[in-house]
């Protein structure tokens, strides 16, 4: 007999599918990438290029569908997430793992049609890092979850890059390096003065496994080697001076914010005040620079 | 999970099989693009 329909589950709602995706990370991923395709020297019709950015944009939600599947329980117990589609019960679970592997699969076999196999195969490997290596292996179990997993979020210039070329070359590899190293000071700066949720929730950040003021030193050591690969791609004179200058106020700026992080002494999150400004500052940092670096190229050319 | 209206079920089911329709159409035009442009790129 057919199961009515008061058995079956109720069907997601189509808003909560998209906030599977994580829109607000994607937003990042996706200037990112769109950043790698446009500053590489060879330029793609631009019905490829929007389908390579999708691909990324959709690789990306995909992941963050399979992050959020598995980390339920994990999302129930922290403020910032607990109204989330899987911890709120507006969804069951078995949809957002349909939902986060028929979107990679989607995604990937798309980014191979329309650009070429490295592209895709980086796509692939992006998105079993941030699900396999970073979600499932290490956030739960080693504070320097963020310092490795951080890569998966690096991948978005890299695939733009070698969607538009074909092939791998040291600019995309500062750009993926510099994503990687600006991870840590982004996340440990909020994860400072959210750290009583990832506490509740049982993640091993940082702060909470080696304190508040081991946290603000990592942060500080961390903007210094960011600074040091932002400025990189000039000095090795694949960029022109718009982009060394730039980078290098940005990076002074950067460091600034992370000295004084380091020299907050509060242990309340009211009293924060240093760490959410680089948290926010940090956001416009990566726009910034990677905006900068188009327009460099794109004089250049 | 809590239990809805069948008139909430069947609009939710609605809703996810016009915006199915949409993105299936937008799917097919993407890929005769796709399609043009590589012809265009190996030519």
């Amino acid at each position: 007999m057919a199961p009515s329909i008061a058995q079956t589950p109720p069907p997601a709602d189509w808003r909560d599918l998209v906030a599977l995706t994580k829109p607000r990370v994607m937003s990042l991923v996706v200037f990112t990438g769109l950043c790698g395709l446009l500053a590489a020297p060879v330029t793609l019709p631009p019905v490829l290029g929007f389908t390579a950015i999708l691909c990324i944009a959709l690789g990306a939600g995909a992941a963050g569908a399979l992050n959020q599947w598995y980390e339920a329980d994990l999302d129930a117990k922290m403020r910032r997430t607990a109204n989330r589609p899987l911890p709120a019960r507006r969804m069951d679970r078995q949809t957002a793992l349909h939902f986060g592997v028929g979107l990679s699969a989607f995604s990937v076999i798309l980014m191979d049609l329309a650009t070429n196999h490295l592209a895709a195969l980086l796509l692939a490997v992006s998105i079993l890092f941030y699900v396999l290596v970073y979600t499932v292996w290490l956030k739960r179990r080693t504070a320097q979850n963020i310092v490795i997993g951080g890569a998966a979020g690096a991948f978005p210039p890299l695939i733009g890059w070698v969607a538009a070329t074909g092939s791998i070359q040291m600019l995309p590899v500062l750009l993926f390096a510099i994503i990687f190293l600006w991870t840590p000071p982004h996340f440990w700066a909020l994860s400072l003065f959210v750290r009583s949720d990832y506490a509740a929730a049982k993640v091993p950040m940082l702060p909470v496994v080696a304190g508040i003021e081991n946290t603000r030193l990592q942060i500080f050591l961390y903007s210094l080697a960011l600074a040091a690969s932002a400025v990189l791609p000039y000095a090795l004179s694949l960029t022109g001076y718009l982009y060394g200058f730039s980078a290098a106020v940005l990076s002074a700026i950067f460091v600034g914010l992370a000295g004084m992080v380091f020299a907050n002494r509060a242990d309340q999150p009211s009293e924060m005040g240093p760490e959410k400004r680089l948290f926010g500052f940090s956001i416009l940092y990566l726009f910034a620079l990677f905006a900068v670096l188009v327009v460099d190229r794109w004089i250049a050319a | 999970m809590s239990l809805l209206p069948e008139e909430e079920l069947l609009k939710r089911q609605r809703e996810r099989a016009r915006l199915m329709a949409w993105l299936l159409g937008a799917f097919v035009i993407l890929l005769f693009l796709i399609t043009v442009a590589k012809i265009g790129l190996h030519k």
